[in-house]
């Protein structure tokens, strides 16, 4: 039962899904304080050769984890003094730093090019449990991250809908202007959140690196996740519980091409299946982002645009 | 902060502008060679860098071996994509007075044959490529074989030999009988590779299948990793692979299962994986061919290495191949080499059990070089 490929597929799917959830929750924070930063690639692949360098050169993968992060942080720092302080176009600001981050990272990668991460981030092991029929694979073969990563999109939840600081986080992505007015600060608010955004989205680069490609190769190691997570946000009516099932259902349909090939179903073209995460995204953005929609009631009101206290 | 990246993004800039404008003046730079040099001008050209620890760093220490030889420096052109940029890649090299270019991927042919005939002075060599490709009736822009540049040579070799001697061991290392194949592109050279691979398996282990999962890529550590776990929740115990990574042989280490490499001897990727790889060795053909150049000569045959002649090659043993598979091996490596055995001979079935080759009969070159199907043991499809 235990070695049925569909359920080995579920949970590679759930594996997969990490650096999803890291990298939308990343997003979905940024993008409630009202800043939108599209160059989630960029940070990706950025910290995942940081990641990589650093816990090659320390022998340490907890290293690699933080130093990827830390870096992560630091790009999303540049995007957040160009849009918030300097109140830069965040779309021009955002796709300038997928060129930088794809680019510094070649540079730095090149060293690291084919080369392989000497341990990765092993599987917990919760002895008996993961013996039990399906679920014990599923549920019960993953690292820390992984698990960190669901809890993680759960205690957003509560952060965003149950807390003040949450309430404030909403407020200056939808109404800027009041927040302001409460003698809050708005850039403040916006710089910490994008700092923030980025670190997680640090983490799940990270993470994709030390636990799952665990070999470097320029920008395949991230193969468009970046742009699948901020399409993820809007699937998710910027949503963090709602965000753990569009990433389930992607990471699915990342590893479905294989299986199909592994189980011999091959009356639909792998060129073909390989292509679905794509079109779900383009499905997924076509679908839920129609005016009107009701998956749009999440989006903050304030999004991509820079706050000038005198047009209020 | 911001003043450290601009210098790293200066950097960066920087080092790829030298990257792409040094060493035309590289062949007067060796005066410090320590062994007497050869007046030749040469450069390759890469499709990756040469630290991918497969397809362009097995080049890579051909080449080397070719400036060791005749004392002179190669100019090497990294990242070149093939198409368009190439062309202007192989002009350029043209236009520094680079007398002997090698250009070591299979998309590099057509935009090299055209600069080929808009510099008949510079000897061009084309790896991997079969001169019929260049030709009006295999697709090409030529009328026929008389009509394509005579400075333009292709060189590659029977990798089928080792994949062959790969697959005994794959096919003594399975305890149920299934083995995975992570394929690259559905191309004559990689069926060739993976029927070879089944022949051999095959042949000491006459029920194992060899189950073929397509990813369409030379170098994606991810995807090739998923293809890898998906073979393996399948119930493979032995990963064999075409690409040029070592993701194979990570996902196979971390299931227990068993690994077949390609490219090179890269055993400390997946020490406990790891059986063998075929293999490849440029150097001999390099130095040979730079050598002629140097002379005056332009080879423009189509060159096919093999294990005879060096070329191709078999890495060496992991520990859990046993004393018995590896004197199997070296016994039908031996009679590979003095040509008493061939891997494609008969009695060779097609995957639908239809006959493809009669006892005994030898599989002409040309039949090879254009294969488009599987044999008996594959489970896939051959059309990717």
């Amino acid at each position: 039962m235990n070695s049925n490929i569909w359920v080995l597929t579920s949970a590679d799917s759930i594996a997969i899904a990490t650096t999803l959830i890291l990298a939308a929750l990343g997003a979905l924070f940024t993008e409630r304080s009202g800043v939108l930063n599209l160059g989630i690639e960029g940070i990706l692949l950025t910290s995942a050769i940081s990641s990589f360098l650093a816990a090659d050169s320390s022998g340490s993968i907890w290293l690699g984890l933080v130093v990827g992060s830390l870096v992560g942080s630091l790009l999303a720092g540049i995007h957040a003094v160009l849009s918030v302080t300097l109140r830069a176009n965040q779309i021009v600001s955002g796709l300038a730093l997928v060129i930088f981050g794809t680019g510094l990272a070649n540079f730095l990668g090149k060293p690291a090019e084919g080369k392989t991460v000497t341990t990765i981030i092993e599987p917990l092991t919760f002895g008996p449990l993961s013996d039990i029929p399906v679920i014990g694979p599923v549920l019960f073969e993953h690292d820390i991250i992984t698990y960190f990563a669901f809890a993680l999109s759960i205690g957003s939840a509560w952060y965003l809908f149950r807390t003040r600081p949450g309430l404030e986080l909403r407020a200056t992505g939808d109404d800027p202007a009041t927040v302001d007015a409460q003698g809050l600060s708005v850039a403040g608010i916006r710089i910490r959140y994008t700092l923030f955004g980025g670190l997680l989205v640090g983490l799940g680069g990270s993470w994709l690196m030390l636990a799952q490609s665990a070999a470097w190769h320029q920008a395949a190691t991230t193969n468009g996740i970046g742009w699948i997570a901020l399409a993820l946000v809007v699937f998710a009516g910027w949503h963090p519980v709602r965000l753990i099932f569009g990433a389930l259902l992607f990471g699915f349909s990342l590893q479905l091409p294989f299986t199909l090939q592994a189980e011999q179903i091959t009356f639909i073209p792998s060129a073909f299946t390989q292509m679905l995460p794509y079109l779900a995204t383009l499905i997924a953005l076509i679908a839920f982002s129609r005016p009107g929609s009701k998956n749009l009631r999440g989006a903050p009101k304030a999004l991509g645009n820079p706050f000038v206290r005198d047009e209020r | 902060m911001k003043k450290f990246w601009k210098l790293a993004a200066t950097a960066a800039a920087a080092s790829l502008i030298v990257a792409a404008c040094g060493g035309s003046d590289s062949a007067s730079d060796t005066t410090s060679a320590p062994v007497e040099k050869t007046d030749v001008k040469v450069a390759v050209v890469y499709i990756g860098t040469t630290e991918d620890k497969g397809w362009s760093y097995q080049h890579e220490q051909g080449i080397l071996q070719l400036e060791q030889e005749l004392g002179v420096e190669v100019k090497r052109v990294e990242n070149v994509p093939e198409g368009a940029q190439s062309e202007q890649t192989f002009e350029q090299l043209a236009a520094d007075g680079y007398q002997l270019i090698f250009a070591t991927s299979f998309g590099y042919g057509s935009p090299m044959a055209k600069v080929a005939v808009k510099h008949p002075e510079v000897c061009m060599q084309w790896a991997t490529g079969a001169k019929f490709l260049l030709t009006k009736a295999g697709g090409g822009e030529f009328a026929d074989f008389d009509a394509l540049p005579t400075n333009l040579g292709t060189y590659f070799g029977a990798a089928e030999e080792a994949r062959y001697l790969s697959g005994i061991a794959a096919g003594k290392a399975t305890k149920n009988g299934k083995i995975g194949y992570v394929a690259a592109f559905p191309i004559p050279e990689v069926l060739r590779g993976i029927n070879a691979f089944t022949l051999g398996v095959r042949s000491v282990n006459a029920e194992a299948t060899v189950q073929v999962t397509w990813t369409k890529t030379w170098f994606d550590p991810s995807l090739e990793k998923q293809a890898s776990e998906s073979l393996l929740d399948a119930g493979v115990d032995v990963l064999a692979q075409h690409q040029d990574t070592t993701a194979p042989g990570v996902a196979a280490q971390a299931k227990g299962a068993k690994w077949v490499g390609y490219n090179s001897d890269v055993k400390e990727a997946a020490p406990d994986a790891w059986l063998t790889a075929p293999t490849w060795n440029w150097g001999p053909f390099y130095v040979k061919t730079a050598k002629a150049v140097a002379a005056g000569t332009c080879p423009s045959e189509e060159f096919y290495g093999d294990m005879k002649g060096g070329m191709v090659t078999l890495g060496s043993f992991g520990t859990s191949v046993d004393a018995d598979t590896q004197s199997l091996i070296e016994e039908k490596k031996a009679a590979i080499i003095d040509g008493s055995f061939a891997p494609f001979t008969g009695a060779i079935n097609k995957q639908d059990g239809k006959a493809w080759l009669k006892a005994g009969e030898k599989a002409e070159l040309g039949a090879l070089l254009s294969m488009d199907f599987f044999v008996e043991g594959v489970v896939g499809s051959a059309k990717g």
